[in-house]
């Protein structure tokens, strides 16, 4: 992947605004459970806004960076393309129905979290959100199951924050440098 | 209110700057902030806002225009939104521009094998917090590993295994 050369880039639409944040405004309306897959069809293989190497490659920058994926691969789309507007388009576009319906499920929930039928659905739910949880932890860590520094390095993790509940500032700006360091030290 | 939100702003800004490895990492202290910190909403409340930002459409991150909803109202929702993409996303585009420059030098490798395990460090104490607050009797333990197995060792549909979740639930079998 690494190899792929930019002359690979095909035949471009570079997209207005407007197509900016419609084209984000149906991967939020459709993108349950998940929209990286979505993402990808859309501006790879739908729309023709970025080549398969480009899409990669921001995807990689946008992994490295704080937040969101697929929150920071709209807004690199954007900038990319349009500008700052464009960058507004895009996240706009992709937050405007999930916050919408995010807030409506919000307000239902509010409404009825004393019956006791309601109570059992959102029990249920909020477990099978607890599962998803544990399933994309387990998919995340297996990679590593082999590899004794990344372990170690999980488990100080999930002590710190599981088991001791100590804040994620201190954790992070302790557990991120050491990684770091035992990395370089086995690749040399 | 001003105060509230003010700080509102505050945590989820400095949220928005450490979630290396995406919106499932910063959860556990979400948690901390806004249930043993603040007390705008127990445990159990903040579990079940996680459940419904996981049942509606989009990015995983739709927890935060709703904590924000739950504490201050629209203002809330405005706030909290702003102060968790907005500083991640100006990262973002300053990082867009040193990117090319840095993208084959050695150390961006070493430094991105490095966050890995930290991030899947992160996601796993998620995982342990949540389902903490989320699970407290045989029903709903059986929910959440049924859907864990069934998500790890198949290629369900995440949306079915919550609505599935969701159904058994409402049966109310092996719940208070």
């Amino acid at each position: 992947m690494d190899a792929a050369p930019a002359t690979l880039t095909t035949k471009h639409e570079a997209p207005d605004v407007g197509e900016l944040f419609t084209g984000f405004f149906i991967l939020g309306l459709t993108g349950f459970g998940g929209v990286l897959p979505l993402a990808r069809h859309m501006m790879v293989e739908k729309r023709g806004w970025l080549s398969s190497a480009e899409f990669t490659d921001l995807l990689g920058l946008c992994q490295f960076l704080p937040g969101g994926n697929i929150i920071n691969m709209s807004v690199a789309v954007g900038l990319k393309f349009r500008g700052i507007p464009g960058a507004l388009a895009s996240i706009l576009g992709l937050i405007a129905v999930p916050t919408a319906v995010v807030i409506g499920l919000g307000v239902i929930y509010s409404q009825f979290a004393n019956d006791p039928v309601v109570r059992h659905l959102f029990g249920g739910l909020a477990a099978a959100a607890a599962g998803l949880l544990i399933s994309t932890a387990i998919k995340i860590a297996w990679p590593l199951r082999r590899d004794v520094v990344g372990l170690l390095i999980v488990t100080l993790g999930v002590l710190a924050i599981a088991v001791l509940r100590l804040p994620l500032l201190p954790t992070l700006l302790t557990l991120a440098p050491l990684s770091i360091f035992l990395r370089s030290r086995q690749a040399s | 209110m001003t105060a509230t939100l003010v700080t509102l702003a505050l945590i989820f800004a400095e949220l928005s700057l450490l979630a290396f490895g995406g919106g499932n990492t910063i959860l556990p202290e979400m948690q901390r902030q806004v249930v043993d910190v603040h007390h705008w909403m127990s445990a159990q409340e903040f579990g079940a806002l996680f459940a419904l930002a996981q049942a509606a459409p989009g990015p995983n991150m739709m927890v935060v225009p709703l904590v924000g909803w739950h504490v201050a109202g629209f203002s809330g929702v405005l706030v909290t939104s702003l102060a968790k993409f907005g500083p991640s996303s100006l990262v973002t585009g300053f990082a867009l521009q040193l990117w090319e420059r840095f993208k084959d030098r050695p150390w961006r490798k070493t430094v991105q094998a490095g966050l890995v395990p930290v991030t899947a460090g992160l996601v796993a104490a998620s995982a342990i917090v949540i389902t903490h607050t989320s699970v407290s009797s045989w029903g709903t333990i059986l929910i959440a590993a049924g859907v864990a197995i069934a998500t790890t060792t198949t290629r369900i549909h995440p949306l079915l295994a919550l609505a599935a979740g969701a159904v058994l639930g409402l049966s109310g079998i092996g719940q208070p």
